[in-house]
């Protein structure tokens, strides 16, 4: 790069951030210049989200310089950012649920005439400022909250997943008005999952990768193609794996025209998750993969029975199904994992207590426990999973590979036939994710289905027979663990095409949003 | 709307502020339907109930309504504060023993001087909370202790004296006899402080923090001071509290009685979300005159006033339990 740093609206160097032992980034650069629409990228876990905390208040650097316009930045809280030139609009809305517009515009002190102004060009000229915002749709607080950003007229726009939730036609607008940045003296941070927003909109990109700073990337025609292989590094040169798992337990089921296990039917939850049809075998594990937020929770949500679907149906061994309560899935035979242990545990109490609630809650919900039934099932499963129990009084107490033992094994214990796994091995040891693949590919042996969403692409190559890839709600694609190698699947999870297809798919979708919105300057 | 400078703004625009503020406050509007039912009930199992009854209720709810106004403030930030009957006792016991045998300008001195004493009380409860990170609930009940402690140390028995103008302005009817002059009183210090400060920065970041905490700090809310201003102002409205059970005993009140709960069972009658960020302070003030009122009118039906007293509670979850199935409704609709 040859920008000097006096030219740099901001310049952020050697960016480095521990917590504890673990490196969220090990040195992360970002240099932003005067009128430009810069794309900040990168896969889960590339440490995007930590900078964007650095940037915005709330999270001090280890070490690294940031200038703002030439100056330090200091950015302990987002008034202290904001002071420093830097406003950012969250993924959640930063408004106030039980105050109106108008009180929110004054706890930030946004002009209200410029907000007016914004809120008319990003297509909400309507807006009653006395409405309170928690009687208003999410869509139209994100666009007051983007609005109200706006009218502070900052030095620099930081635009976390802006357009997700978005309707198309707001999503337009928004990108025409953050298109109007350009050639100013301001800027735009923009982060998306969409790449084709950001070959829309964007100038320049800088890839994070593992913490670090892989790539600044000139956003032309066909540039996602680098974009993306930067984000995957290495793995993206290496061919695919062969699969671990064996596929042929299912294959056969599903040859011999087995009713399904579980069937779902155009599943659809307001704006989050639309459509969503697929078959679960008995015998298989199906992977889903999907980029943060894409409609994955509300799946699970409704498969486990803790959200009902606005649309569609639910099949349980082709019996239509609707779940109240997850006590209605569970007793349908669907039981749930949790990425979050604190959501299936009793912390509190023993790893015994915790893997016999399931079953004792339903065999006597009331009278005397069977003590000895019980300890013979438990002394099972921990065994099975080989539980390392020295700290089994309180399961809080056990390491977080443990602990997530313990909520598969509260399951296995009392037999399993539909297994929701959300994520199961999310910052827990290698040595236990093997295992954990290995149980569930063992359950799958036996004869259970097993749905496994998991936000590291490389599992389902070793756990998955297959993978359904969710994007923006719906399902694009369907992959054979054969063909599942992590940049097919991170392709997909980006709802491109594959690579032969690349640069021209992507060209002309780009053109057509350029076609939908000639305002957006080339 | 009313963007345009003021000198324009016609009879709709009037008409149209009452109907948003009405449609805003339809938990107090129906609050003041209940008032209304019950002082009808009120003359009718008591014929001669009359002015004199008012002004007795006035002055009778004034430590309350206060406690209630301070109640409210630190629950809408998002905070409890269980020393509120404490706060009351010390500022009691304070204005008693320093006003004994003084002259009424001395007493204006200690009016100021016990305010300010409430303001740092309860900025002391609301540093502890944001310092330690303690639970509100726990910092304020174990502070509650020490306030009620301090106030014995310095009055063990009701004792001390109040300056006579102190009693004069909150006894008797302003001019018209149905007018007490201790609800003027009440209706003059609580608009004086809460209305400007509702429109202050200060005050919506009071709902900001009791609304949604993450969002109020990305809206660049400093939390902590705002949470420390907001139990300090429960501090003041407690001590004025005190002074009105002072001024209406006639000496100081080293332990007042139940203010805390009470208080806390008003603001909840009153429409404050005890999740917070949403209420008011007129909402508690009817609410104590409501539940003044039930306790009246079991009185004269000759009920046993310790069943009056689970009278009152019924009453809490009836009508707050009424009041979630009508906005349930209206969610739905």
């Amino acid at each position: 790069m040859t920008d000097a740093p006096a030219e740099l609206l901001l310049d952020a160097s050697g960016i480095a951030k521990h917590y504890g032992a673990v490196v969220a980034l090990r040195s992360a650069s970002l240099a932003v210049r005067p009128g430009e629409i810069h794309a900040l990228m990168g896969a889960n876990g590339a440490g995007k989200s930590t900078l964007v905390k650095i940037l915005t208040g709330g999270v001090h650097p280890d070490q690294g310089t940031i200038l703002v316009r030439g100056k330090p930045f200091v950015g302990r809280s987002p008034a202290e950012a904001r002071r420093g030139g830097i406003v950012s609009v969250y993924q959640e809305p930063a408004l106030i649920p039980d105050l109106d517009i108008r009180s929110n515009l004054r706890l930030t002190k946004s002009p209200i005439e410029a907000t007016r102004h914004w809120l008319a060009e990003l297509g909400l000229p309507d807006l009653d400022l006395t409405d309170v915002v928690r009687d208003l749709p999410l869509a139209s607080l994100r666009i007051i909250d983007l609005a109200r950003a706006l009218a502070i007229e900052p030095t620099i726009l930081m635009l976390d997943e802006m357009t997700a939730a978005l309707p198309a036609n707001l999503t337009e607008r928004v990108l025409e008005v953050i298109g109007q940045t350009r050639g100013t003296a301001r800027s735009v941070i923009f982060i998306s999952h969409r790449l084709i927003e950001i070959g829309a909109v964007c100038d320049r990109a800088t890839v994070l990768r593992e913490g670090s700073t892989v790539g600044v990337v000139d956003v032309t025609e066909g540039s996602e193609d680098r974009i993306v292989a930067l984000m995957l590094g290495d793995i993206a040169r290496k061919g695919p794996v062969t699969s671990g798992a064996s596929a042929t337990a299912a294959a056969a089921a599903r040859a011999a025209d087995a009713v399904p296990r579980l069937t779902a039917r155009d599943l659809t939850v307001g704006s989050k998750l639309s459509d969503v049809t697929f078959d679960l075998h008995a015998g298989e594990v199906l992977g889903v993969v999907a980029l943060e937020g894409q409609g994955q929770d509300e799946l699970f949500d409704v498969l486990s029975g803790s959200e009902r679907p606005d649309r569609g149906e639910l099949l349980v061994d082709g019996v239509a199904r609707s779940f109240r309560h997850p006590a209605d899935a569970i007793r349908a035979g669907l039981v749930y994992v949790p990425a979050d242990r604190a959501e299936a545990l009793l912390m509190q109490r023993s790893v015994r207590e915790n893997i016999a609630l399931p079953f004792s809650t339903q065999v006597r919900a009331w009278g005397p426990i069977d003590v000895r039934g019980e300890r013979k099932k438990v002394d099972g499963a921990i065994a099975t999973l080989q539980i390392d129990t020295r700290a089994a009084g309180e399961v809080r107490r056990l390491s977080g590979g443990n602990q997530q033992k313990v909520t598969v094994a509260r399951w296995v214990a009392g037999g399993v036939r539909t297994m929701l796994c959300f994520d199961p091995t999310r910052g827990i040891d290698i040595g236990t994710k093997q295992q954990i693949y290995q149980l569930l590919r063992d359950l799958a042996a036996s004869g259970a289905a097993v749905l496994l969403y998991t936000s590291e692409l490389k599992e389902i190559q070793l756990a998955c027979d297959r993978a359904i890839v969710i994007f923006n709600g719906r399902i694009v694609a369907e992959i054979a663990v054969a063909d599942a190698d992590e940049a097919t699947l991170l392709r997909a999870a980006y709802d491109l095409r594959p690579e032969e297809l690349m640069p021209e798919e992507v060209a002309s979708a780009a053109l057509t949003v350029d076609d939908a919105d000639p305002a957006v300057p080339s | 709307m009313t963007t345009s400078i003021g000198s324009r703004r016609s009879w709709t625009d009037v008409a149209g502020f009452a109907a948003s503020w009405a449609r805003r406050n339809t938990w107090t509007i129906g609050l003041f339907g209940l008032l209304i039912a019950f002082l009808a009930i009120t003359k009718l199992i008591q014929p001669n109930y009359g002015a004199p009854g008012i002004q007795g209720l006035a002055i009778s709810i004034l430590p309350i309504a206060f406690a209630a106004v301070a109640q409210a403030i630190v629950v809408i930030s998002g905070g409890i504060d269980l020393s509120v009957g404490p706060m009351m006792a010390l500022a009691s016991v304070t204005s008693a023993v320093l006003m004994k045998g003084q002259d009424d300008l001395f007493g204006v001195w200690v009016v100021i001087g016990v305010l300010l004493l409430g303001l740092l009380v309860g900025a002391i409860n609301g540093g502890l909370v944001v310092i330690t990170k303690v639970p509100d609930i726990v910092v304020t009940l174990a502070m509650s202790f020490v306030w009620a402690g301090t106030a014995l140390l310095i009055l063990n028995t009701p004792g001390g004296g109040a300056a006579p103008w102190i009693m004069a302005i909150i006894s008797g009817p302003l001019g018209n006899p149905w007018v007490p002059k201790a609800l003027i009183v009440l209706g003059v210090i609580v608009a004086v402080v809460w209305l400007p400060l509702r429109r202050s920065t200060l005050g919506l970041s009071f709902y900001a923090i009791g609304s949604h905490r993450l969002a109020a700090f990305r809206s660049g809310i400093a939390v902590g001071p705002t949470k420390i201003a907001a139990y300090a102002l429960t501090g003041f409205f407690s001590a004025l509290g005190g002074l009105a059970l002072t001024a209406t005993g006639g000496v100081g009140a080293p332990v007042p009685g139940s203010y805390t709960l009470q208080s806390v069972a008003a603001i909840v009658l009153g429409g404050v979300s005890l999740a917070g960020g949403r209420g008011g302070v007129l909402g508690p003030i009817i609410a104590v005159m409501v539940l003044a009122l039930v306790r009246t009118d079991l009185f004269f039906v000759g009920v046993d006033p310790n069943w009056s007293t689970a009278v009152q509670g019924a009453i809490l979850i009836g009508v707050v339990m009424f009041g979630s199935l009508v906005a349930m409704r209206k969610v739905r609709a």
